[in-house]
């Protein structure tokens, strides 16, 4: 049965396919530009796009490619609206070029990608987090910083596609939004919040204003025109001057930038990271996830409280930039910390960076036929190490 | 003349390799713009990579986006979608637009998305040391086809014109009053329906000193003139008509 989509905010209350909470979500992030390919499991957010958009003066288009999808998100975030496009794992790695691009010329925009199971075509519509390197490396020489989410709910997918737009509009820079298919395909209940806060990009306040660089001496992050407005913008993915002049020998004018572009993240990882931290007094055993297997954790934790096993877990919402600081403080004092992951053991290479020799960090991988891991194989495996 | 639309229309004076065509497009370009419109406040410039995609940017005093190489017309498409009221231009050259980029540029012809595209043909990859590309006359000598070019090339303004645009045009840089006629023509359809302008400029360090006998065959392979022109009802204008109840879009 379909949903009568006209009025699909005139009750707070919802059962939502997660990919539809990612849309709604970002149309009231105020996104009014979607561009996307076809593709399992991300397909409903592009139904879903071409039904609302029309009805609230916003454009859905779709392109005959992923690279021309990102293409024209790029050049409709010049304008000045908010823009997205929405993938999986084939789709993001030909997405990597403009995703390097969006960065480099400093495009707020949001990419989402619903994990699947790879390498390559894999196992086309399911469940995987897979991505969790692309996300951060995929494309070339990645020395700058780039904001990566990861959702664990429907609920959260509503509220974090927000989060994931403001953060772009305010950092000026593409955000990675992965959710995976389990989370995307997933129906729940959940209330739509009240008070959204929604951030919008900082305009120019004057036409010398620098738009590639810093205006002051603490300024990370420039002001940004929009095309039309008589700033003569000069956008190009080449190392560029404050103005936007290129500069393709000069390593000074590429450090500066670069360094700023992995400062503007950097310096203000406190106010970008989101945790959830869940601990027990006197737990010995840690266990950190991200995304769907966190509900694994979520189940095994009802499992352990009956057998009196006192658990503490780390939730990452934010994957990158890297909590180093709110892994490190988690970690201490616990000598066994597990890492439940549907890959084959990503993320737990970030963890044992962080780790210290009075800790084991255990790596729990499942990968394939979307399998999650269930609350039994990590009680199993916290049972073991107690 | 040519000097008043230089200081009206570049921050930067653009500088080519020694008889390349760009300088001469840069001209035609200004000049079309100055005599139908007197300025670029309502243009966007995209370009993607290689020598042509130098014209635009950084030289003119406009909005100017240099794209990834191939997909300025993807770009192109996100800006003109979003703000109907400008008038987009892309101005790259064949292998960006037809070779890396060539399924942009069919599929933006098929929805005749309301964009203007000058395609600067040189033949060659020119910036990349001179190999051969999808415009390359068959049997050509180029630095990846020292015993002559074995495949055959593209018909850019027929291809264009037989996927779906609105007007597409060829011509050479020896054609200077046919050409900015084309260009004004472009500019004008541009604002209706995908319009497309060949230019075949050989590359002259590249291409023409080692290819005279074969410029001289492309040439008659490849006929110059108009190929299209026709009215046909623009993407863009469906889109947003089909929103007018709900024009809410900032």
């Amino acid at each position: 049965m379909e949903e009568n989509i006209s009025d699909s905010n005139s009750t707070k209350r919802k059962f939502w396919q997660g990919n539809v909470a990612i849309t709604e979500g970002a149309i009231a992030a105020g996104c009014r530009f979607f561009a996307g390919y076809p593709i399992t499991p991300s397909s409903e957010i592009s139904h879903r796009f071409s039904k609302r958009m029309p009805q609230i003066g916003g454009i859905f288009l779709q392109m005959e490619d992923e690279i021309a999808s990102l293409g024209a998100v790029i050049g409709a975030s010049w304008t000045g609206i908010k823009a997205m496009t929405a993938t999986s794992g084939p789709g993001f790695s030909l997405m990597q070029e403009n995703i390097g691009y969006a960065a480099m010329t400093e495009t707020p925009c949001v990419i989402v990608d619903v994990m699947r199971v790879g390498p390559s075509t894999g196992q086309a519509t399911l469940s995987s987090q897979g991505d969790v390197y692309q996300a951060r490396y995929g494309s070339h020489s990645p020395d700058y910083e780039i904001i990566t989410l990861v959702p664990s709910t429907v609920k959260e997918s509503y509220e974090l596609i927000i989060h994931a737009f403001n953060l772009s509009e305010q950092y000026r820079t593409p955000v990675i939004f992965l959710s995976d298919g389990h989370i995307s395909r997933m129906r729940e209940t959940f209330e739509i919040p009240e008070n959204k806060t929604i951030i919008n990009r900082r305009k120019p306040k004057s036409k010398d204003d620098y738009i590639f660089g810093a205006n002051s001496e603490d300024e990370l992050v420039p002001p940004m025109p929009s095309l039309g407005e008589g700033y003569n913008v000069l956008v190009t993915g080449s190392t560029h001057d404050s103005k936007g002049f290129r500069h393709t020998r000069n390593g000074e004018i590429h450090r500066k930038l670069v360094n700023r572009l992995a400062n503007k993240i950097n310096l203000n990882k406190d106010k970008i990271i989101k945790i959830e931290e869940n601990i027990s007094k006197g737990a010995e055993v840690g266990i950190i996830s991200y995304g769907s297997v966190s509900r694994t954790v979520w189940e095994m934790q009802k499992l352990a409280e009956d057998e009196n096993i006192k658990l503490a877990h780390l939730r990452l919402v934010t994957l990158w930039p890297f909590p180093d600081k709110e892994v490190r403080s988690f970690m201490s004092g616990l000598k066994n910390i597990i890492v439940p992951e549907q890959n084959s053991g990503l993320i737990v290479k970030e963890i044992e960076r962080c780790s210290n020799d009075n800790t084991n960090v255990l790596s729990l991988s499942k990968i394939g036929g979307g399998e999650p891991i269930t609350p039994t194989d990590l009680l199993d495996l916290v049972v073991s190490v107690l | 003349m040519i000097k008043e639309i230089h200081e009206k229309f570049l921050r930067v004076v653009p500088k080519f390799c020694l008889g390349c065509g760009n300088e001469k497009i840069v001209d035609s370009v200004l000049s079309a713009i100055n005599d139908l419109y007197g300025n670029t406040d309502d243009f966007v410039f995209l370009s993607g990579i290689g020598c042509a995609a130098w014209i635009p940017s950084p030289h003119f005093k406009a909005d100017t986006i240099h794209t990834t190489h191939g997909r300025p017309i993807t770009f192109a498409t996100g800006v003109k979608i979003a703000n109907p009221n400008l008038k987009v231009v892309v101005i790259s050259g064949d292998g960006d637009l037809a070779g890396i980029g060539g399924n942009h540029l069919i599929h933006a012809a098929r929805r005749n998305v309301e964009i203007t595209t000058i395609c600067v043909n040189n033949l060659v990859y020119g910036m990349t040391g001179g190999q051969y590309s999808p415009t390359t006359p068959a049997g050509a000598i180029t630095s990846t086809t020292s015993a002559g070019n074995m495949e055959y090339s593209f018909d850019l303004a027929r291809l264009v014109a037989s996927a779906g645009a609105s007007y597409a045009a060829r011509w050479s840089t020896s054609h200077k009053s046919q050409l900015e006629n084309s260009i004004k023509k472009a500019f004008e359809k541009g604002q209706r329906g995908f319009a497309f302008v060949e230019i075949i400029s050989p590359c002259t360090t590249q291409f023409t000193r080692r290819n005279l006998k074969a410029f001289n065959l492309a040439r008659k392979d490849q006929n110059l003139g108009e190929f299209i022109d026709i009215e046909r009802e623009g993407f863009v204008k469906k889109i947003w008509e089909g929103m007018k109840e709900n024009p809410s879009m900032r």
